[in-house]
C-alpha cells in the first residue's frame, strides 16, 4: 500500500481518478488549489487506486492522506 | 463621505485606511475568521467579522458585507482589487442599496470585465486588439479550428478572468486540448462563468499599462505607464514607471489609445488599460482593469498624487484635482517588488507563520505591508505579503537603491521570492531594460542549464 500525501494546505480542486483505476508513475490523480494556484498531484507509483481520501472542494493539510494505492 | 466600508483584506485594505485617516474619514473593516490578527483589523476604526476563511465564504458574500455597511451606516464602500472590486452585480447592489461605489459603474464594470466584450468595445473605438476571437469558444473542436488560424502560440482565456487566473498558454494542440477543460472549469468556480476564448500569443513582447482616471464631468487623464513585464504564471512580480526603451512615438500612441478606451466606455474613476507591445513596438489591447491596481503605488511616487484620495474625491462627485493633462508631470523612476510567499526558484506556495518580518527602515522608501511578525500567511488567498516601492531621480539610481535596500530585508518562518529580486535585478536584460514577458522562463531556462552542467 503506498500513501500518497498532500505537501502543502489546499482545496482539492479536482479528483481525477476513481477507485479501482490503474495508476501510472506520474499521472495526475487530484489537483489542490493553493494561493490561487493549481498544485498537480502525482502517483509516485504504479498501481491500483484502493481509497480517495478526499473530495473536491475538501481542505486538506500537509501530510494529510489523499490517495491510497494498492 | 465620511464613512467608507473596505470590502478586502491584507496591504491594499491598510493602504486605503491610511489615506481615508489623512483626510479624516470613518473606516470599517470587514475580515474572515483567517484574517482576525492581520494589521488591517487593528487598524480600522470598527472591524465585523463576515465568515469563515474560504473567500467564498467570507470576501464574496456581497450581500453579508452590505448588510453591515447599511447598519453602520456608511457612505461609501472601496472594494480595492480583486474580490468584487470588478463585479457588476456587486456594484448594483451596493448602489441600490443607497451606498456610494468607489469605482466606476456596472455597466463600464460588465462591458470592459468580460474581455470578449471589452475586444469588441475596443475594436469599434479602433483601438488595436490581439489576434484572436470575437466570440466565445464554446467547444474544443472549435478552438482547435480557430487555434490552427491565428497560429501557435495561443493563450486561452476566461472571458471573465482577472489576475493571471483563468489563462494559460498553449504551445499546440495536444496542449489545448489538455487544458481546455481545465480553464473553463477554473473560469466557472473563480468567475462564475465558464466563457472562453482565444487570443494569439504575442512573443517577445512587453506589458505595459497606462493608468486612467475619469471623472462625472467628462474629464479623463492619463497618469503614464508601467512596464509590468516580469512575470510569473501571468502574474506580475516586478513592476517599473515609466517603462525603459520606449521610443516617445509609442509612447505617445499609448496614451492616446489608453485614453480613447476610457472614453469610449465614459470612463469614471481609476482604470488601467492594459497593452502588449511587440518588437517593432506595435501596440495591442490587451484588458481594461476598472479598478484601483497592485502597482498603483510606481504611478503615485512618479506623478506625485494620492490615487486613493482621487478615487475617494471622484466618488464624492467632485471634478478630477488635476484635469489638465499638461499639469500631471512624471518625476524620475520608480520600482515595485512584490513579496510573495512562494519558493523563489520553483514560486510554489509557501504558506505559513512568519516568524520574523523585517522589512527594512529607510523613510525614503515605501513599503506596503499587509502582514505582522508572527502572523499566518493562509493558503485561503493570494500570496502578497508586502509590496517594497523605491524611487529615485534616474532608473540606474532606482535599481542600485533597490539593491541596497532588499538585501537589508529579512523574512523567516516561510519562503519568500526575495532571493528572486535580486537575480532579476542582475539579469543583463533587466538592467538594459530590454526585457520581455519571457524575463522569467528564460532565467528559469538558464537555471535548469546549470544545474544539468
Amino acid at each position: 500500500m503506498t500513501q500518497l500525501k498532500s505537501t502543502m494546505a489546499g482545496s482539492v480542486f479536482t479528483v481525477n481518478v476513481n477507485v479501482g483505476d490503474d495508476v501510472e508513475v506520474g499521472q495526475v490523480v487530484m489537483v489542490l488549489e493553493s494561493m490561487k494556484m493549481e498544485i498537480p498531484v502525482e502517483a509516485e507509483v504504479a498501481g491500483k487506486v484502493a481509497e480517495i481520501n478526499a473530495n473536491a472542494g475538501d481542505f486538506v493539510n500537509e501530510g494529510d492522506v489523499l490517495v491510497t494505492l494498492e | 463621505m465620511k464613512k467608507v466600508l473596505i470590502a478586502n483584506r491584507g496591504e491594499i485594505a491598510s493602504r486605503i485606511i491610511k489615506t481615508c485617516k489623512r483626510l479624516g474619514v470613518e473606516t470599517v473593516a470587514v475580515y474572515s475568521e483567517a484574517d482576525a490578527e492581520m494589521p488591517f483589523v487593528k487598524e480600522a476604526d470598527h472591524a465585523f467579522l463576515i465568515g469563515p476563511p474560504p473567500i467564498q465564504q467570507s470576501y464574496l458574500k456581497g450581500q453579508e458585507i452590505i448588510d453591515i455597511a447599511i447598519r453602520e451606516n456608511v457612505d461609501a464602500i472601496h472594494p480595492g482589487y480583486g474580490i468584487l472590486s470588478e463585479n457588476a452585480m456587486f456594484v448594483e447592489q451596493v448602489q441600490k442599496a443607497g451606498i456610494i461605489f468607489i469605482g466606476p459603474d456596472a455597466t463600464t464594470i460588465q462591458k470592459m470585465g468580460d474581455k470578449i466584450e471589452a475586444r469588441q468595445t475596443m475594436q469599434e473605438a479602433s483601438v488595436p486588439v490581439v489576434p484572436g476571437t470575437d466570440d466565445g469558444v464554446t467547444s474544443l473542436e472549435d478552438a482547435k479550428r480557430i487555434a490552427a488560424e491565428i497560429g501557435y502560440p495561443v493563450m486561452l482565456k476566461a472571458s471573465a478572468g482577472g489576475g493571471g487566473v483563468g489563462m494559460v498558454r498553449c504551445e499546440d494542440e495536444q496542449a489545448l486540448g489538455q487544458q481546455f477543460d481545465s480553464v473553463k472549469n477554473r473560469a466557472k468556480m473563480y468567475f462564475g462563468s465558464d466563457a472562453v476564448f482565444l487570443e494569439k500569443f504575442i512573443t517577445n513582447a512587453r506589458h505595459i499599462e497606462v493608468q486612467v482616471f475619469g471623472d462625472y464631468y467628462g474629464n479623463i487623464v492619463h497618469l503614464f505607464e508601467r512596464n509590468c513585464s516580469v512575470q510569473r504564471r501571468n502574474q506580475k512580480v516586478i513592476e517599473e514607471s515609466p517603462s525603459p526603451s520606449l521610443s516617445e512615438e509609442a509612447r505617445a500612441q499609448l496614451f492616446e489609445a489608453a485614453v480613447n478606451a476610457a472614453k469610449a466606455v465614459n470612463y469614471k474613476n481609476a482604470g488601467t488599460v492594459e497593452f502588449i507591445v511587440d518588437e517593432s513596438e506595435q501596440i495591442y489591447f490587451l484588458e481594461m482593469n476598472t479598478r484601483l491596481q497592485v502597482e498603483h503605488p510606481i504611478t503615485e511616487e512618479v506623478t506625485g498624487y494620492d490615487l486613493v484620495e482621487w478615487q475617494i474625491e471622484v466618488a464624492r462627485g467632485n471634478e478630477l484635482p488635476v484635469k489638465d493633462q499638461q499639469q500631471i508631470k512624471l518625476n524620475g523612476h520608480a520600482l515595485e517588488f512584490r513579496v510573495y510567499a512562494e519558493d523563489p526558484k520553483t514560486f510554489m506556495p509557501s504558506p505559513g507563520e512568519i516568524t520574523k518580518l523585517d522589512l527594512g527602515h529607510d523613510e525614503d522608501i515605501r513599503v506596503d505591508n499587509g502582514y505582522a511578525e508572527n502572523g499566518k500567511v493562509t493558503p485561503f488567498y493570494d500570496p502578497l505579503i508586502s509590496k517594497v516601492i523605491v524611487h529615485a531621480p534616474t532608473r540606474e539610481e532606482a535599481i542600485e537603491k533597490s539593491k541596497a535596500y532588499l538585501s537589508t530585508l529579512n523574512i523567516e518562518g516561510l519562503k519568500t521570492n526575495l532571493p528572486f529580486f535580486t537575480e532579476i535585478l542582475n539579469e543583463e536584460s533587466f538592467i538594459q531594460g530590454t526585457y520581455t514577458t519571457s524575463i522569467v522562463e528564460d532565467w528559469l531556462t538558464a537555471q535548469k542549464g546549470e544545474t544539468v552542467k
